[in-house]
């Protein structure tokens, strides 16, 4: 194992970084210990309840690029004048996401290649120009966790722009990683020391399950596959692993409000949904639960790398915690692999 | 559970049903819904403590195919499931065959849903301690403790639907929040569109919920949506002498009227 | 204001409202904003989003020709939400549109052939596009044929271009109505389209097929074009599927990994060979 340089970020430093970060007018949101979850929540100063521990939470930071219910803009009408007032763009919050797992922080290269595919998404793209990624190294993982399968590491900085692992001393190493995670070093410089540590040595081994690329290439012709059936029975068609997952984007646009006066909100979707895809007509395309499971697995494996070069799952395991039922993705991932794709 | 592998290997081999729907050993420790076709498969059958998915859901799915015959493993809530199912006119007792476990886990196997009625009648079937503490808890509360206990949990709600889903009793077709002339209940999850939601899921579970509580061990937040309808139960009962799940004729409390009503505005 | 936010619609006034047929209208749409005007531009095929403030959008073809300037229109069923408020507005009221969408038919590789056109019932306005920007670059192409049935002759949209291009000399129109459908008199056919188009056994030399309509129309169309010699590359469509967004973002319109909104909605009946039935 190599011995590299870091800057050393000590424990005892966490209340002053933090306080510098709210008092700049940073958002941050941590990962917060709540009884024997730990979830990420908004904090203002550092507090021991902070858990730079965890597995992982149930739900990502998705939310705050792309949140549940975003607002488009207000609208105003009488018969002949209508208006529409944007939000302010410049007002949108400068968040902070501290201790994000390298899954979580890799999450926002999916998310920003759908919102940026051929049509810039204002909205995503500013709340993300106004976000800071401060990744956390995992020194644990858990049976859900596959990150390692698709080609992201427990301690891998894509994504963050400031990188932390935590060391046998309970300080953090840390590798500046960006522009803007150097803008948050700057400004705290008196914070950081210098340290020769092995980085490699503080991490989590997490087993790898299956070959990414391989799975990409199986998935191929594998549309009428009979495995789609046999793995979707269970399935009872909610949301649950759509809605934590940290890049799934399948979104509604809805308005609310009266004719004179309301407003156009875009809100979270899931194409597990039945109606999703329900024509007016009363045709539906994706009628059966199983077609809405190969939707889910299909965009995800072969779709987004096929059109926008990025794969749309990270390994984090969230869907498969949060199935009311069991449908554990890796292990339907394995069988897929395993399965002949005909009768 | 030999026994239970081995009878459903024999109502397989008879082809006195085509499908089981029982539990397999899932991921990671957990017991998951398995769906068993052929009596080679019947060994992955398990049934232990781990096995508490209200399997009555797949019933009115219609994922299964039609004209099949199906047993389904009966836990005291899937059978109490069932039996309000069969009341409402969801289930035809001609496809369904059930295999329940009592509390004890032996297998009983029914001849018709009658006999589990008679079977649910002869349990006790009164609330636990701890589902009366929970709604004590609740009851203690200030009108302003109350509202603001939902509201903080509800805010958490994004819509997964998770707790629809997972609830046999919700087996609607056209859910009234997919139902958008008029739009009914806001679709957006903000804090409205999240009251609107489950008030209206509490309400139109009122008293037709067996408690089971399935809805909230789906909810992936932990939100503690089964005590509305818990207690929606409770004053059904107290007000009406109505409990879901025990009975295959009387009718549902809240779409009924008896002559001799106490109430005089309804006669 | 730089970066447009792609999610907000252009205003358009309402400048005339033809009723076409039960439930079925048309807005001629014109840019509240000058500068919008100026800037906006579509080619045949293309869609866009139409929506009423409280209600929301709802997706169709633009279903006048890019080469009629100052206005774009629409015409639509009164079928939800959406288009049934749109249906309750009024000359001289505003709308959104945002728009347009998709891709194009290939008019420009035309040049010198024959078309084709064969619509069914409320898929005429997609196509009505098409045939207005070929009719208006008439000298471009041979001989033009349209084929148009619908379910009754009160279903029939356009009636005024139908007679316009019944007159013209240049177009050859034939309209169809189902058995049952006819009034007492009706000069038309009677019949399904695709069992009129094969009775009228249009050439298939060096000519172009555009079909749309129904799914149950374009399923029993196409065998009838091939039986007819028609190449598979030469016959065009387009497609529908739910959409909410028009650009690929909100993961409802796709067909395997061709997404309606982007890559169509105007395919070849060869590309649509390629497609998963997933639509």
């Amino acid at each position: 194992m190599a011995t590299e340089n870091y800057k050393l970020l000590k424990k005892e430093s966490l209340p002053a970084l933090f306080d510098k970060l709210t008092a700049s007018g940073k958002t941050i949101y941590a990962p917060v210990k709540n009884g024997e979850k730990t979830e990420f929540d908004v904090v203002t100063k550092y507090s021991n309840d902070i858990n730079d521990e965890y597995i992982q939470t149930v739900q990502s930071l998705k939310g705050t690029v792309f949140p549940k219910v975003e607002k488009l803009f207000d609208y105003k009408s009488d018969k002949t004048d209508t208006s529409i007032q944007e939000p302010d763009f410049s007002k949108f919050p400068q968040n902070v996401l501290w201790g994000l797992h390298p899954c979580d922080a890799a999450a926002f290269r999916p998310l920003d290649a759908t919102f940026r595919w051929d049509y810039d998404d204002k909205y995503f793209l500013t709340r993300m120009k106004l976000t800071t990624v401060v990744g956390l190294s995992c020194s644990k993982h858990d049976d859900y966790c596959f990150c390692t399968s698709v080609d992201i590491s427990p301690a891998s900085s894509d994504g963050s722009d400031i990188m932390l692992t935590k060391n046998k001393a309970g300080d953090y190493l840390v590798e500046i990683v960006t522009e803007k995670g150097q803008e948050v070093y700057d400004m705290a410089k008196e914070l950081f020391g210098e340290i020769s540590d092995d980085k490699e040595s503080y991490i989590t081994d997490v087993p790898k399950k299956f070959d990414l690329n391989e799975l990409n290439k199986n998935l191929d012709g594998s549309f009428e596959a009979p495995y789609w059936l046999a793995q979707s029975m269970r399935c009872i068609g909610c949301g649950a692993c759509a809605y934590v997952c940290p890049t799934c984007t399948c979104f509604d646009l809805q308005d609310e409000g009266a004719a004179n006066k309301g407003s156009r909100i875009k809100c979270w979707d899931s194409c597990g949904f039945g109606h999703f895809t329900l024509h007016t007509s009363g045709h539906n395309p994706r009628e059966t639960q199983s077609q809405r499971w190969r939707q889910r697995i299909l965009h995800k494996f072969s779709y987004m790398p096929d059109r926008i070069k990025v794969f749309g799952c990270m390994g984090c395991g969230r869907c498969s915690r949060a199935c009311p039922v069991d449908m554990n993705i890796s292990e339907n991932l394995i069988k897929i692999m395993e399965e002949p794709k005909n009768e | 559970m030999d026994k239970l592998k081995q009878l459903a290997k024999e109502l397989l081999s008879n082809n006195q049903v085509q499908i089981i729907v029982g539990y397999e050993e899932g991921t990671v420790g957990k017991a998951r819904p398995a769906f068993i076709s052929s009596p080679d498969q019947a060994d992955t059958l398990i049934y232990d403590e781990r096995c508490i998915h209200n399997l009555a859901v797949y019933l009115t799915q219609h994922k299964l195919p039609g004209n099949t015959k199906i047993a389904v493993i009966a836990s005291f809530p899937v059978m109490k499931s069932i039996i309000t199912l069969a009341s409402e006119k969801q289930l035809d007792e001609n496809f369904i065959k059930v295999i329940g476990i009592s509390k004890d886990n032996n297998i009983i196997e029914f001849k018709d849903f009658a006999d589990i009625e008679r079977y649910i009648n002869q349990q006790d079937l009164s609330f636990t301690p701890e589902e009366q503490a929970l709604i004590d808890k609740i009851d203690a509360m200030s009108m302003e403790e109350r509202w603001e206990y939902w509201q903080n949990e509800f805010s958490r709600c994004f819509k997964c639907y998770a707790c629809r889903s997972a609830c046999p009793m919700c087996y609607c077709t056209l859910c009234i929040t997919d139902f958008n002339q008029p739009q009914w209940v806001s679709v957006p999850s903000h804090k409205l569109g999240n009251f609107e939601w489950h008030i209206n899921r509490a309400m139109h579970l009122a008293g037709r919920c067996i408690g089971c509580d399935e809805c909230s061990r789906a909810c992936p937040l932990d939100l503690p949506i089964n005590l509305l309808t818990k207690k929606l139960s409770m004053d059904i009962q107290k007000q009406f002498g109505y409990s879901a799940g025990q009975s295959l004729t009387e009718p549902y409390a809240l779409s009924t009227y008896k002559p001799d009503d106490k109430e005089t505005f309804i006669r | 204001m730089s970066n447009p936010n792609i999610y907000k619609p252009y205003l358009m006034k309402i400048d005339k409202v033809t009723e076409e047929a039960p439930f079925v209208k048309t807005f001629r749409l014109k840019f509240t904003n000058e500068e919008d005007a100026a800037k906006f531009n579509f080619k045949a095929g293309q869609f866009g989003e139409y929506s009423v403030a409280g209600e929301g959008e709802s997706t169709f073809c633009v279903a006048s020709s890019p080469t009629r300037d100052g206005y774009i229109e629409c015409t639509f069923r009164e079928t939800g939400r959406v288009t049934s408020a749109l249906a309750g507005k009024e000359e001289g009221e505003i709308i959104g549109f945002r728009g347009p969408y998709g891709n194009t038919f290939p008019i420009d590789e035309w040049k010198g052939k024959n078309l084709l056109f064969i619509a069914g019932g409320i898929a005429l306005p997609p196509m009505r596009c098409v045939i207005w920007n070929c009719l208006d670059l008439r000298e471009n192409f041979k001989d033009f044929t349209i084929v148009y049935g619908a379910k009754t002759v009160n279903d029939l949209v356009y009636k005024h271009e139908l007679k316009e291009w019944e007159e013209r000399p240049d177009v050859k129109l034939i309209t169809t109505v189902d058995p049952g459908g006819e009034t007492p008199d009706w000069k038309g056919e009677i019949g399904f389209v695709p069992t009129v188009l094969e009775k009228a056994a249009p050439s298939a030399d060096n000519t172009i097929a555009i079909v749309c309509g129904p799914p149950i129309m374009i399923k029993y169309t196409f065998p009838i074009l091939e039986k007819l010699g028609f190449k598979d590359t030469d016959i065009f469509t387009t497609l529908e599927n739910r959409m909410k967004c028009g650009f690929g973002k909100c993961g409802r319109c796709n067909v395997g990994k061709v997404y309606i909104c982007k890559d169509g909605p105007v395919f070849t009946y060869a590309a649509l060979k390629q497609l998963p039935a997933e639509y």
